[in-house]
């Protein structure tokens, strides 16, 4: 076990040294020795993972595997769980996210999440779940409230569909329209990093493609990691691709090399659909 | 609900069993409908009987006077229950000052931090109170209240009557906020705002409609409550010169009157139920029109 994920980990830091001459990249987040359980349940184990700025990382493993336990871990969100608890170390811009003095809450606001269910908030405007986070945290300047909207949905690909009817319900809207109603309300506070659990699965392929194309796009202003179970959207969307089983973090390596070359046999044999 | 079949399965049907299996089913669809139908009528039937008997019988006795004037002693024409009115809507407005915030905050406890031994205790509690006949609350503020305070009074009658609707407020609070989905909760969280806020902000703000509903209906129902009230309002034939006074209220003045051996006090007592029923109904309409003006759907 401690074999495969200290093998795991030097994958990243040869990644990493082969990026670093690339002078514009640059480690945003760095997770040490990440460990999650639910009571005694020990459902992610000693990760360890370097992601840089601009990237779009893909998690991809079978079902239960722990990605959703994983990425829940990096906004502390996976704490609010009635017995949920959290050992290692997240550094996100040089801050470690689990020292004692972190504020989970101001943490959230730089680490955006789209869940896989699209969910507006009830009885809000379309207007109103954009800058709900805004407006929570006392922002009530209209002109500002204004700006962010259009700026947010004109980001998530959504802002010709809605410009006329920004006063309806965000509920109104298709599934689709809602999940990326759910992108703009999480950009709109200006998140660096974004997390995204499996958000288009619950989705038809025409909003599939949608979002795929916004990720690849916001990827010049955040750092994206996203839970895929499909395999053919990990290798289009994304830069780096991690492969996860029984929450161990088993390969992380280039999407390429993931898909064409994997070192490890459990990948290898995940990718080409033998098991999982 | 008996939904209607699907016109591709009912050809299939007709060309697997002949016509009889269809046949059998469209009537077995139609009487399930009439006795759907049928039972909601029947339900319906008595709200509309007492609607009719409490109109047509108290109308007769509603004039300027009953709204302004106070009741007029035995044997004289006229007079009103103008002190009955006003005493009611003071008392049920301030058991709903005490009721309705207490009520929604133990719902909203219940709802969002209800895992442990205590509010599992707190839900009993709640759910006991529900079931308490309202007599015997009336009792316990009696000895508790009345007692001490050597005399009856609008005070005692409203903390009687909030007594009864804290629970109820409570309940509907806790089931409404309960339906509103985990993930929606989250969502607030992962946009970085506290978990207050997500409750009152996003949580009982997205309930608003159903809450109220819950509000008006405990209203509704102390608006009538006589029994808690002849032990702690009491009632009075005058003008109570304050909430620390013996009061007079509605459903107390109606049951006196209508207990009278006297014709025309009857007649007071019907014109008094009228207002009874009125006030209620409005009630309902006008909360109903705001939320709908408001914008705020009952959706989810
Ligand atoms: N709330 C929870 N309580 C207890 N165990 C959980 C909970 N959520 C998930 N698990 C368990 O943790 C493991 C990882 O789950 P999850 O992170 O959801 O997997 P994935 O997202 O990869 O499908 C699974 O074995 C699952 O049963
Ligand atoms: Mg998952």
């Amino acid at each position: 076990m401690q074999v495969k994920t200290s093998k795991a980990s030097k994958t990243t830091t040869a990644a990493n040294s082969l990026e670093s001459d690339n002078s514009e990249s640059k480690t945003i987040l760095t997770i040490r020795d990440l460990n999650a359980y639910f009571g005694d349940f020990h459902a992610v184990k000693n990760v360890n993972m370097d992601v840089d700025a601009n990237e779009v990382v893909a998690l991809i493993g079978p079902s239960g595997c722990g990605k959703s336990t994983y990425i829940r871990t990096l906004n502390r969100l996976h704490e609010e769980i009635d017995g949920a608890t959290v050992s290692g170390e997240v550094v996100l811009n040089g801050e470690n996210i689990y020292a004692g003095h972190a504020d989970p809450v101001s943490i959230r606001t730089k680490v955006g999440m789209v869940f896989q269910k699209p969910n507006p908030f009830p009885s809000m405007t379309i207007f109103d779940n954009v800058v709900a986070g805004l407006k929570l945290a006392g922002i009530r300047k209209r002109s500002v409230l204004e700006e962010t909207v259009e700026r947010c949905l004109k980001q998530a690909a959504l802002w010709d569909e809605v410009k006329d009817k920004l006063k309806e319900p965000g509920m109104s809207l298709s599934g689709g329209q809602q999940q990326r109603l759910c992108i703009a309300r999480t950009l709109a506070v200006n998140p660096p990093v974004v997390l995204m659990d499996e958000p288009t699965s619950a989705l038809d392929p025409i909003s599939t493609s949608k979002i795929e194309e916004l990720i690849t796009e916001l990827k010049t202003q955040v750092t994206v990691i996203i839970v895929t179970h499909n395999m053919q959207q990990a290798s289009r969307i994304s830069d780096r691709t991690a492969f996860f089983y029984l929450g161990e973090l088993i390969e992380y390596d280039e999407t390429k090399q993931i898909f064409m070359d994997p070192k490890e046999d459990r990948t290898e044999r995940y990718i080409s659909g033998r098991f999982g | 609900m008996v939904a209607a079949t699907p016109l591709t399965v009912t050809t299939a049907v007709k060309q697997e069993f002949g016509f009889r299996v269809s046949d059998f089913r469209r009537f077995r669809s139609t009487a399930m409908l009439a006795t759907i139908w049928g039972f909601s009528l029947a339900a319906i039937i008595p709200l509309l009987f007492v609607f009719y008997f409490v109109t047509s019988k108290g109308v007769g006795g509603l004039n300027w006077d009953f709204f302004t004037a106070l009741p007029a002693p035995v044997g004289q024409e006229g007079g009103g229950m103008a002190n009955a009115i006003w005493g009611s809507l003071m008392i049920v407005g301030m058991a709903a000052c005490i009721g309705v915030p207490v009520g929604v905050l133990t719902g909203v406890f219940l709802s969002e931090f209800g895992e442990g031994k205590f509010a599992a205790t707190l839900r009993f509690t709640v759910d006991l109170m529900t079931s308490v006949p309202s007599i015997i609350l009336g009792l316990f503020i009696y000895t508790i209240l009345v007692v001490p305070m050597n005399g009856f009074s609008a005070y005692a009658g409203a903390v009687a009557l909030a007594v009864i609707m804290f629970p109820i407020v409570a309940k509907t609070t806790e089931e409404v906020l309960k339906l509103i989905p985990d993930h929606i909760r989250e969502a607030g969280l992962a946009l970085g705002i506290p978990r207050w806020k997500v409750i009152i902000s996003i949580v009982l703000k997205g309930s608003v409609g159903p809450v109220a509903t819950g509000v008006i209906l405990a209203v509704a129902r102390v608006m009538g409550e006589t029994a808690p009230l002849l032990f702690t309002a009491f009632g009075n034939s005058f003008w109570s010169e304050s909430p620390s006074q013996p009061t007079a209220t509605l459903p107390v003045a109606i049951y006196q009157y209508a207990i009278s051996p006297f014709k025309q006090w009857h007649e007071q007592a019907w014109a008094g139920a009228l207002v009874l029923v009125m006030i209620v109904f409005f009630a309902n309409l006008i909360t109903r029109v705001i939320m709908r003006g408001s914008g705020v759907k009952r959706s989810r």
